[in-house]
């Protein structure tokens, strides 16, 4: 059991495009070597701030598709009838009766077509969602991943990314790992949530930055996550800022800053700099944001370190077959 | 009355894991027996989604009555119970150190999971 | 026509573009919001609540009385949503995708379904647009159902517009599925064009004929339109980088009501989509001749 200490921050936004990504290539430049964990699978984008390169990459395997072996198909239909999700087409075949196919876009492998096909005509292989990379950057090492097209496991995908993220904090005997994580609410949010020590949302003045902003602290109160709140963008619309600020105290959470709205961040982005990289006028405003989440302050003793234990992630990494010994010894 | 213990060895001497739903190797010690199985946690890992429910269904088929870990997700924990499997919490340990704190009687049972859970 | 607004990146303006095209559109139409984790078209819509519903899926439970422990169900179960190992199953229906699978290989038929809620439906009448809004649940993570329950709201016969989430993955490609046109919208920026290259890479997959919306036209570089170009995507309407655009999505405003001079901006985008949909038929028309 490892005693490091080890923090986690999560940046996340609800709404999407408040500007984490770019606030997050911000906070890797500030902490100077923290571990970065890109979790936007989906999107992911902070790679074109800090050019990363890439030193392994793995396949994500996880789960499994149907595939119907069209020369055995009879055309009976029973899949098309069974399938909850609409995966299963209907094609005319060669002698003009009908034979039917696996979308593999809609497939959620749930396995009721192979097992009730009566004539044994489909397939089950693994599916391969998509790959996940360890790289190095001139901020600190990074594990980031792309998920494959509309694929399902955007959630253990996330989660995989940040298991070795975290395994790799532990080697260097502890640290901080910093985390760009997903837009919205669901299973990809969630997974780059569990266990972190803290999050910050990043959110802009806007009314539907707002409304994103109370659902998205419902979500990390419900996952017992302390929570920062800053306001990117802040003077686009100061007393929406104000409203939003009141709303995120009510809700529990602590206020980190605002960050004026400025021009000159596409400038950055454009020469693959983080902000504070620049001279951009609102570099002083990320920095005291970054003052303000305050983190490896304190070190805790071991016994505060809460591992979330990320489950089912080892075997996604680990390759041994299984083998069961014996042996006997007195205690 | 057999207990597993997590750990990432295969002796006596290896030391606790602190984590159930990940530890790569179960010891199932038995006490009548004075024996132990080492069973391995890594291929199971491979699926989808729930392993810390799949690691749960592992030692319950082995037929363990009690658990010895450090920390216990909370879908883990509700199958462990549903199947009468009782969780003993312990510290940093060998797995040796740790049996013979369940001997004397030191260990602490948990109520509950003692960790947030996973999503999946 | 059945036309959903999508994008790779968030926040580049999907929810503006929907709501002033449904404003301007003249005749009833639909407004799908199927961004079900953080719905925002409302806030921009207005207009009289009609109807609101409770969404379900289904998820297996037990009865015990006719259960003998065999744990065919645990066994077959994908998704470690149903645990069995000797006695009645347990089961974890946050893990479960409604696939029905348990129910079926239960040799006793000791496995039915019940509700478990995922989160609500509301439709809203606004003047000519109908708003058919889907909000998940928080803490539910999967968003595909709800979604799908959304669409199935959906009249046909009648104009619909269908703003998506952000992203590439499920969520995005059930709202995409059966569209009959897609508005991929960006920006020119590094982040707006790599996200578009994912999003072009979802529709073509899908098979869906796209176009783009390039937003706050000014910002960034050229590299987007060289993309466009080369690929041969139509671009269908360039809104510029306009601060005041910004403060009043801020405010919750309809650029075409608190900016008029934009007003043409949006009929101008129907326009293009028409004659572009109108050359994609004419097209295929050709292609099945041959």
């Amino acid at each position: 059991m490892s005693g490091a200490k080890i923090e986690e921050l999560v940046v996340i936004s609800g709404k999407g495009g408040t500007g984490k990504t770019s606030l997050t290539a911000s906070f890797a430049v500030l902490a100077g070597n923290a571990v970065l964990a890109d979790c936007d699978v989906d999107a992911a984008d902070l790679h074109l701030l800090l050019r990363p390169v890439v030193l392994e990459r793995h396949e994500f395997r996880s789960g499994n598709e149907a595939a119907i072996r069209t020369e055995e198909c009879v055309g009976c239909g029973i899949c098309r009838e069974d399938c909850r999700f609409d995966a299963i087409n209907v094609v005319r075949g060669a002698n003009g009766r009908p034979k039917f196919t696996v979308d593999p876009l809609s497939c959620e492998g749930c396995g009721v077509c192979v097992r009730f096909c009566p004539v044994k005509a489909v397939s089950f292989p693994e599916r391969v969602c998509g790959e996940w990379m360890v790289s190095e950057t001139r901020c600190g090492p990074m594990v980031h991943a792309r998920l494959g097209l509309a694929a399902e496991n955007s959630g253990k995908l996330v989660a995989v990314v940040r298991r070795e993220a975290r395994r790799m904090a532990e080697e260097t005997g502890g640290g901080l790992i910093i985390t760009d994580g997903p837009p919205g609410i669901g299973c990809p949010v969630i997974s780059s949530l569990t266990g972190a020590s803290q999050a910050l949302v990043v959110t802009e003045p806007t009314v539907s930055g707002g409304h994103d902003l109370e659902r998205v602290l419902a979500l990390t109160r419900h996952f017992s996550v302390p929570t920062a709140v800053c306001v990117n963008k802040w003077d686009i619309n100061p007393g929406m800022t104000e409203r939003i600020e009141e709303m995120a105290v009510r809700a529990g959470s602590r206020l980190v800053g605002r960050i004026r709205y400025d021009g000159t961040v596409t400038t950055a982005q454009l020469q693959e700099l983080a902000v504070v990289e620049t001279d951009a006028p609102s570099t002083e405003d990320i920095r005291r944001v970054w003052n303000n989440l305050g983190l490896l302050k304190d070190l805790p003793t071991k016994d505060e370190v809460g591992d979330p234990g990320h489950d089912d992630v080892d075997a996604l990494v680990a390759k041994k077959p299984a083998e069961k010994k014996q042996g006997k010894k007195s205690l | 009355m057999k207990i597993a213990l997590t750990t990432s060895g295969e002796t006596l001497d290896a030391p606790l894991d602190g984590r159930f739903g990940r530890a790569p190797i179960f010891i199932l010690y038995d006490l009548e027996k004075d024996y132990f199985e080492v069973i391995d946690n890594r291929q199971n890992l491979n699926t989808a989604q729930g392993a810390g429910i799949q690691a749960a269904e592992t030692i319950i088929r082995a037929k363990a009555d009690c658990l010895i870990t450090g920390h216990c997700g909370p879908k883990a924990f509700r199958v462990l119970t549903a199947a009468g499997v009782t969780v003993y919490n312990c510290g940093e340990a060998t797995v040796a150190d740790a049996l013979n704190a369940f001997k004397g009687g030191t260990l602490k049972p948990l109520d509950s999971a003692d960790v947030e859970g996973h999503w999946v | 026509m059945i036309l959903a607004v999508a994008s790779g990146k968030g926040g580049t303006g999907k929810t503006t573009v929907s709501v002033n095209l449904a404003k301007v559109f003249g005749a009833r139409v639909q407004l799908l919001d199927c961004d079900v984790e953080e719905p925002n078209c409302h806030l921009f819509i207005g207009g009289n609540p009609c109807s609101r519903e409770v969404v379900s899926i289904q998820v297996p439970g037990v009865d015990e009385s006719l259960c003998d422990g065999c744990g065919e169900c645990g066994r077959f179960c994908q998704y470690h949503a149903v645990v069995s190992f000797g006695g009645a199953p347990l089961f974890f229906p946050e893990l479960c995708h409604g696939c029905g699978g348990c129910q079926k290989v239960c040799p006793r038929g000791a496995i039915g379904e019940k509700e478990r809620r995922i989160g609500i439906v509301e439709t809203v009448e606004a003047d000519k647009v109908t708003l058919i809004q889907g909000s998940l649940d928080v803490g539910v993570p999967m968003a595909p159902p709800l979604i799908r329950a959304v669409k199935s709201r959906m009249k046909h016969g009648v104009t619909s517009i269908l703003d998506a989430p952000p992203g590439t993955s499920c969520p995005v490609i059930s709202t995409l599925r059966c569209s009959d046109f897609v508005l991929l919208v960006t920006e020119p920026t590094p982040f707006g064009l790599h996200d578009l290259r994912l999003a072009v890479e979802m529709v073509k997959e899908l098979g869906i004929p796209f176009g783009v919306v390039i937003n706050r036209v000014g910002i960034g570089d050229e590299r987007v339109y060289t993309f466009c170009g080369e690929k041969g995507i139509p671009v269908l309407l360039e809104i510029p980088d306009d601060r005041r655009i910004a403060e009043t999505y801020s405010r919750g405003e309809l650029v075409v009501d608190a900016l008029p001079e934009y007003g043409s901006l949006f009929s101008t985008l129907l326009w293009n989509i028409r004659e572009v949909r109108g050359k994609e038929k004419g097209a295929k028309r050709v292609r099945s001749k041959n």
